[in-house]
């Protein structure tokens, strides 16, 4: 059992090293606002139309969404809703992962805090750095996560790309792949700032799922610690007082 | 120490407990409020919708909502015919301290004359009623007209409801917010004003 | 010096008497509240006695509230965590209040033992004072580990796995103690709930039972102080320490500010910063256990890793556990390893500051090598470190046998 883990923990550091050789690329920040509303709602559409066709959100529900959205269920049960669920109900998916595992090879993951597990400049740079590779079952490749078993599924928003690598062989005789750039082959129905934009917008909504309570939690924080203030400066104008009769 | 420093101690004292308790007091209501239903709970305790079309006169339908048995009785014309000779018998006929939404009517206590929906809940400790529909003696009173009999304390209930004199228990039987959907569904736990 | 405001005594009489006849309630807060001599000259490092306490109300508090609402079951426990941060109302705040007091433990814990290295309060006649703040400080330690599996992250798993891995390190049954602590071949359901009756019920029980001890055993013995002068040597015709002042109110008003400067980082954290940046609650985390996938780059919570970076510095499994228990194990012979008779940093001389400054140095940054990936400059980094830690016991035992220091005055001097 010792050995195991030996073994696993050694494979595990060799495929990081790997990975952060190869592609992990993280070329812009996702520069997304929490507070705005808006985007939250474009990046609410976007999710429930693109990505839940195979991705849950096992721990959110659709009311408290709505609530911090500023939808009322109406506009979210008929604009936003696509499956027959109940407005009180979690952001469930009917394929099992099971199913997932079955049909994909490795069940597409939940996402409900997949903002908390990656970060927002990580989710942001993967669904913008997408390109058309032939050389992989899916047949497509991502900079930012190397041999992604996930398609892309915005395709038609970006439109076909297709990146240029410069392979340089060392004098070792190992081989180097680096980036050089992307070449469109096909444009999509966005332009690359509509598309940049779309996607921070649902960068910033997986960010705000992660963890609906930071809305409350800020808002919250100097109101807090004003009071604590006011009770500490009091605290000290009290000790100073007691300690006059020490010194 | 002079009483200068005596008076600005007991200021300073005083301003710094109370906002300590102050502080104490907002600190205690995240623990007190997180006992409170949590969404889950809400999520599970939402409107339930029952359709009705198979429940023939004089039968009774119970399904759960919130955890508790709700009461659907398709009345017959015999068993609400009865309902206004009962007032002298009652507790409280025309519904004053009951538990109903608005809407409810003193007497019927319902939205549609023949249709009854009501908490199956006995209003004394909790048990739930047996329904009872035939106008005819029964061992519990001699002079039945059909209603609800609660087993657990002999409570006696109307075919509204409506609790008998001489009950253990003091008040109605409580109706649940509810609306039509249409002709032959019932949403319990949502009237069209909440939501 | 002016007039010391003491409490009347009012106890013989009336409610307070028919109550003190049968339970000594009013000698009681004398003893460790009112007429407790505590020395005048206390200072910053003195404030985090009273702040573990503090902090240790809200584990208790807060953890009470979040068993509550939290299942220990592997198939639920993942989801039960998001449950209390979304559905329980106010769940979110018990949670991070909790989490965030785990981290700040370590950091008040931390500065306290630190306080004691650097006025010798493990010095006679406080030994045992020392000795049972380690116990609690190791009880801790278990506290913090088992409840960092009870989130069931990924990190939680493969943590688990780790740490009770190294059981297997005991010679001759380590592998079957390793299944009797794990209660299955892997980290499963099983231990999962055993760690949870540990965390929620045993440990603390543990830990409030050990706090009073420790409590018990400095007020028998009387709070030392930064100068180190024994206060008790020069009392008044009351048999009342001359530099000391009643505990209640100077330092229950001192502590009470203090409590609101340390609320003001805590609830900063709490409410702007829960999760550190990844330090008090790790990204990976926030990815469901799973047994067949390793976190990238697996590392304990930061309070742990000066230890850990320690573990992995050594090649060899069985040497590296050991080396790491020794590390703190090293620390419950403080009291009879630095023989020198001054117990303040300010009397003693250059080479003892140098030392412990550097002492502390290398445990700070052992503490930042062990969150980093392994590469040969970290982990050559990390040996020497190690070594230097262990050194410093061998050399303070040396050099305080016939240390020099500065005379130390008789009475604690107002500044």
């Amino acid at each position: 059992m010792k050995k195991n883990i030996l073994i696993l923990l050694s494979l595990l550091a060799s495929s990081w090293v790997m990975a952060a050789g190869g592609g992990s690329y993280i070329g812009e920040k996702a520069h997304t606002n929490i507070r705005s509303v808006d985007s939250l709602r474009s990046g609410a559409k976007t999710f429930m139309n693109y990505c839940m066709g195979c991705h849950s959100m096992n721990f959110q529900r659709y009311n408290r969404v709505a609530e911090d959205l500023g939808l009322t269920e109406d506009e979210m049960m008929e604009s936003l809703v696509l499956t027959d669920a109940k407005f009180t109900d979690k952001m469930e998916i009917a394929m099992t992962s099971a199913q997932g595992d079955k049909w994909f090879g490795k069940a597409p993951p939940d996402l409900t805090v997949i903002a908390k597990a990656r970060g927002v400049d990580w989710l942001y740079n993967f669904l913008i750095n997408y390109y058309v590779d032939p050389t992989t079952p899916s047949g497509w490749n991502n900079l930012t996560f190397e041999n992604a078993s996930m398609p892309h599924i915005l395709w038609e928003l970006q439109g076909l790309r297709k990146a240029d690598f410069e392979v340089t062989t060392d004098e070792e005789g190992n081989k180097h792949k680096e980036f050089i750039g992307f070449e469109t082959i096909q444009p999509g129905s966005m332009s690359e700032q509509e598309y940049k934009d779309t996607v921070r917008d649902l960068v910033n909504f997986l960010d705000y799922s992660s963890e609906p309570a930071q809305l409350i939690r800020m808002s919250y924080a100097p109101w807090v610690l004003l009071f604590v203030s006011v009770f500490t400066l009091l605290a000290y104008l009290l000790k100073v007082n007691y300690f006059r009769d020490v010194h | 120490m002079t009483d200068n420093v005596n008076k600005s101690r007991r200021t300073l004292l005083l301003s710094t407990g109370a906002v300590g308790v102050v502080g104490a007091g907002f600190a205690a209501v995240p623990f007190l409020k997180s006992w409170l239903p949590s969404e889950r709970a809400k999520a599970a305790g939402g409107p339930v919708k029952v359709d009705v079309s198979k429940v023939e006169p004089g039968q009774m339908l119970n399904v759960l909502w919130r955890g508790q048995p709700v009461f659907l009785v398709n009345r017959t014309d015999q068993q609400t015919a009865v309902l206004e000779s009962l007032n002298d018998k009652l507790k409280d006929p025309n519904s004053e301290s009951s538990v109903q939404p608005e809407y409810i009517d003193d007497i019927y206590r319902s939205r549609k004359q023949n249709f009854l929906v009501v908490v199956g809940i006995c209003t004394h400790l909790g048990c739930s009623p047996k329904y009872y529909p035939d106008l005819v003696p029964q061992q519990f009173d001699s002079e039945w007209k059909g209603g609800f009999f609660c087993p657990c304390h002999s409570s006696r209930f109307d075919i509204s409801g409506r609790v008998f004199a001489g009950s253990p228990a003091s008040r109605n039987l409580d109706i649940p917010p509810y609306m039509y959907l249409d002709d032959n569904t019932i949403e319990i736990g949502n009237d069209g004003e909440q939501a | 010096m002016g007039k010391i405001a003491s409490s009347s005594d009012k106890s013989a009489n009336g409610f307070m008497g028919w109550l003190n006849a049968r339970l000594p309630v009013t000698q009681f807060y004398k003893d460790h509240l009112s007429e407790y001599y505590a020395p005048k000259n206390f200072n910053f490092w003195y404030f985090f006695g009273s702040l573990a306490l503090l902090v240790l109300v809200n584990q208790l508090l807060t953890g009470i509230w979040l068993t509550m609402h939290y299942k220990p079951d592997a198939a639920q426990a993942f989801g039960m965590v998001e449950y209390i941060m979304r559905d329980v109302p106010w769940g979110w705040l018990i949670r991070y209040l909790h989490t965030t007091g785990a981290s700040a433990f370590f950091v008040v814990i931390y500065f306290h033992m630190f306080r004691g290295l650097l006025y010798g309060s493990y010095k006679k006649p406080r030994e045992l004072v020392w000795v049972i703040g380690m116990v609690i400080y190791l009880a801790l330690m278990a506290e913090a580990f088992m409840g960092y599996v009870l989130p069931w992250g990924n990190m939680s798993y493969w943590g688990a796995k780790v740490i009770t891995q190294l059981f297997g390190a005991v010679p001759f049954f380590g592998d079957s103690l390793v299944e009797w602590v794990r209660g299955d071949y892997l980290i499963s359901d099983a231990t999962l709930n055993r760690f949870f009756a540990l965390h929620v019920v045993a440990l603390p029980l543990v830990i409030v039972a050990l706090v009073v001890i420790h409590i018990a055993a400095l007020h028998t013995v009387g709070s030392n102080n930064p100068e180190g002068i024994d206060i008790k040597k020069h009392k008044d015709e009351d048999g009342k320490p001359l530099d000391g002042i009643p505990f209640h109110p100077y330092y229950t008003v001192k502590d009470i500010f203090g409590v609101g400067v340390f609320l003001l980082i805590f609830l900063f954290i709490v409410f702007v910063k829960p999760d550190m940046g990844g330090l008090f609650l790790e990204h990976d985390n926030y990815v469901p256990a799973n047994p067949a996938v390793t976190p990238e780059h697996i590392k304990p919570v930061w309070y742990f890793t000066p230890f850990y970076a320690m573990l992995r510095a050594v090649p060899d499994m069985q040497m590296g556990a050991l080396i790491m228990l020794l590390a703190i194990v090293v620390l419950f012979f403080l009291p009879w390893l630095d023989r020198s008779p001054v117990k303040s940093i300010r009397y003693r001389r250059w080479p003892y500051k140098l030392m412990l400054g550097l002492f502390a140095v290398a445990f700070v940054i052992l503490g930042w090598l062990g969150m980093q990936g392994a590469t040969e400059l970290y982990k050559l980094m990390a040996q020497v470190l190690t070594a230097f830690y262990f050194f410093y016991f061998i050399w303070l035992f040396i050099y305080s046998r016939n240390e020099k220091y500065h005379e130390v005055p008789e009475r604690i001097e107002d500044h």
